[in-house]
């Protein structure tokens, strides 16, 4: 469940990135000299990086390094792949 | 002279580190060598896969884009990779680097044969992406050139300039290998971090604040624009999302996935990641803009003047006459005239020296091709098992020296723009791989000639697209050219900058095509093995 709620959030966040909201707006100048525009992208910029941190925090593969790990630990890497086509 | 002796003294600190950071280490194999022997620490680790995605556009390009485009360039290149990169790192990276480490690839292509059971398609697909990386080598020691004749005022010739970047370059690759390229990426990201912030506060405070400056351009109607995004039409600003896949397919980001010592070091990445775009690109997309306001420094002052005249539209201008005013407009190097104008020399220098670590950003791709050129044509040919495994590291070698040797004989005779269009094919060409990657991943049923379906597509499809660019002459700025119409639908436009499909860049059509093509040839063709299968998605 919490894993589908973050893939919706990122479909979210990719759509926010469309704003057509701002699209021919200048002001407000945030801080005096920001383009609203360009602040909100800023400020979208940080919301991925918190997105970022829900998805490391509550979707991390566990399975997959746990394989890895395990993997590694009982042989040398499994080398099957052809090295050499002969 | 100055800033070119702190650009110098700066390329012998790189060199420095490149190769004493590999002599540190004792592992001497294929593995030492290409992948610094799968162990670089969390912090190396995101310092230098960003680095290794910052090119000579980052800084220069992304401010001459802005100051020709405006805010937008921000929306369109920065906040669009910081969601899908760092979303692709985690959702594909992690799952490379596991098969590389449970299976000890260290290509992508060994993958792509091993997971579809197949030879000379791989070979294919290392042909296309080592064509479609080979543009980045050459545009690297073109920017290297430029940027230390401009630091030193001319002293040092742009034949001079590219020879020493390649030569730099060339020399820690060569020595240092994955270990060596990735301590100097990491470094040099460091360098440009601290490059934008300081370029930032130094103008802003030469030029008395930015307020005023901002006024100024919304008090024009040539320049209120820049400071909104009307001049790029939504469509064109969506295809945009679909750039950054491109991303991930790069062989030196695979590549440099695989150096990880633990999956954990991802963690860090995928959340620093849109962070540190940030920090580099909003204080250049800013800096870029704002030179607009800047017309007391004469280079911009007649920059700002072949825009307008251009912007007249005067129909006596010949196209010979409206491409050296396109020229003379083009923003590429106001960073440079803007700290050159407003910063004391040896800053001048400290900054002209942030510039070269972006610019010199072919490291990576260079060992990229080397290590693919090694595993994917040298060993798979049997070149490992007739000449020893010591031969691969000296085979990579000589590659590296001949692939710097190349790239700088053709960056002394090919005009830059020639590049600059390769290096856009190439990402649309990369994203339309995308599907390639995501297939061998996550679907069980792609086959291998799904996989030559989609490489066959986009070799065909950059390739079309670039004669297509070539026989259809652009139009003037702020114009379309309609090529193709369906009733009152345009479908293909010559667009000023390239060629729109329905609206959309050509990289949209690309890389929906490539998807398609993926699931129905698969879907017709025989899949791999089970035990293949097993192998990929034993843990799903």
């Amino acid at each position: 469940m919490v894993r589908w709620l973050l893939a919706l959030g990122l479909v979210v966040l990719y759509f926010l990135h469309q704003d057509t909201w701002f699209w021919d707006v200048a002001r407000p100048l945030v801080f005096g000299f920001l383009p609203i525009g360009l602040f909100y992208h800023a400020v979208y910029t940080v919301a991925i990086c918190l997105m970022m941190l829900l998805l490391i925090r509550y979707a991390w593969p566990l399975e997959i390094e746990r394989d890895v790990e395990k993997a590694t630990k009982s042989e040398d890497v499994e080398r099957s792949f052809p090295e050499d086509m002969q | 002279m100055i800033p070119a002796l702190v650009v110098f003294t700066y390329l012998g600190v790189i060199l420095y580190i490149g190769i004493f950071a590999f002599r540190r280490h004792t592992q001497r194999d294929a593995e030492g060598y290409f992948l610094a022997g799968r162990s670089l620490g969390p912090t190396v680790f995101l310092l230098s896969l960003f680095g290794t995605n910052m090119t000579a556009f980052t800084i220069l390009g992304s401010a001459g884009h802005a100051f020709s485009n405006g805010i937008v360039t921000y929306g369109l290149m920065a906040s669009s990779s910081a969601l899908i990169i760092p979303t692709s790192l985690f959702l594909i990276g992690t799952r490379m680097w596991a098969l590389g480490k449970r299976h000890g690839f260290i290509t992508p292509v060994q993958m792509f044969r091993d997971r579809w059971e197949c030879a000379h398609i791989g070979t294919a697909i290392f042909t296309l992406q080592a064509v479609l990386l080979v543009p980045y080598i050459i545009i690297a020691v073109m920017g290297g050139g430029m940027t230390l004749s401009a630091v030193s005022g001319g002293i040092v010739p742009y034949w001079l300039g590219g020879g020493i970047v390649a030569v730099v370059v060339m020399s820690y690759v060569f020595f240092g290998g994955m270990r060596g390229t990735a301590w100097v990426n990491a470094f040099q990201t460091v360098m440009f971090l601290c490059f934008g912030a300081a370029a930032l506060i130094l103008v802003g405070s030469s030029v008395g604040g930015f307020p005023e400056a901002m006024e100024s351009l919304l008090g024009d109607d040539l320049t209120a624009s820049l400071l909104t995004r009307e001049r790029v039409p939504p469509r064109f600003f969506l295809s945009y999302t679909f750039i950054p896949l491109s991303t991930i397919v790069f062989p030196h980001i695979i590549i440099f996935c695989l150096t990880a010592r633990r999956m954990q070091q991802f963690k860090k990445t995928v959340v620093f990641y849109p962070l540190c775009l940030l920090a580099i690109w909003l204080p250049c997309v800013f800096l870029g803009v704002a030179a607009n306001a800047m017309g007391d420094v004469a280079a911009i002052a007649s920059k700002l003047d072949a825009r307008t005249l251009l912007a007249a539209g005067d129909a006596s201008l010949t196209t010979a006459q409206i491409s050296n005013l396109q020229q003379a407009a083009s923003g590429d190097d106001v960073i440079i005239l803007m700290l050159q104008h407003y910063a004391p020399l040896w800053l001048a220098g400290v900054l002209g020296a942030g510039i070269m670590a972006a610019v010199m950003a072919s490291d990576s791709q260079i060992l990229a091709l080397s290590t693919m050129f090694t595993k994917d044509v040298f060993a798979f040919y049997g070149g490992t098992r007739r000449f020893g495994e010591r031969a691969q590291v000296q085979t990579g070698r000589l590659f590296v020296v001949l692939i710097a040797g190349v790239a700088y004989l053709i960056a002394l005779r090919a005009p830059p723009g020639i590049f600059n269009l390769a290096v856009q094919y190439a990402f649309s060409g990369y994203a339309s791989l995308f599907p390639l990657l995501v297939a061998a991943l996550f679907w069980k049923r792609s086959t291998k000639w799904g996989a030559l379906a989609v490489t066959l597509w986009t070799a065909v499809s950059v390739l079309g697209i670039a004669v297509f660019q070539a026989m259809v002459p652009a139009p003037p700025p702020g114009s379309v050219a309609s090529f193709w119409t369906i009733g009152a639908i345009d479908i293909v436009t010559r667009t000023p900058g390239g060629t729109a499909i329905w609206g959309f860049m050509p990289v949209v059509p690309m890389t929906l095509g490539s998807a398609v093509l993926m699931v129905s040839v698969s879907w017709v063709t025989r899949r791999p093995s089970d035990a293949t299968l097993l192998r990929y998605f034993q843990s799903s």
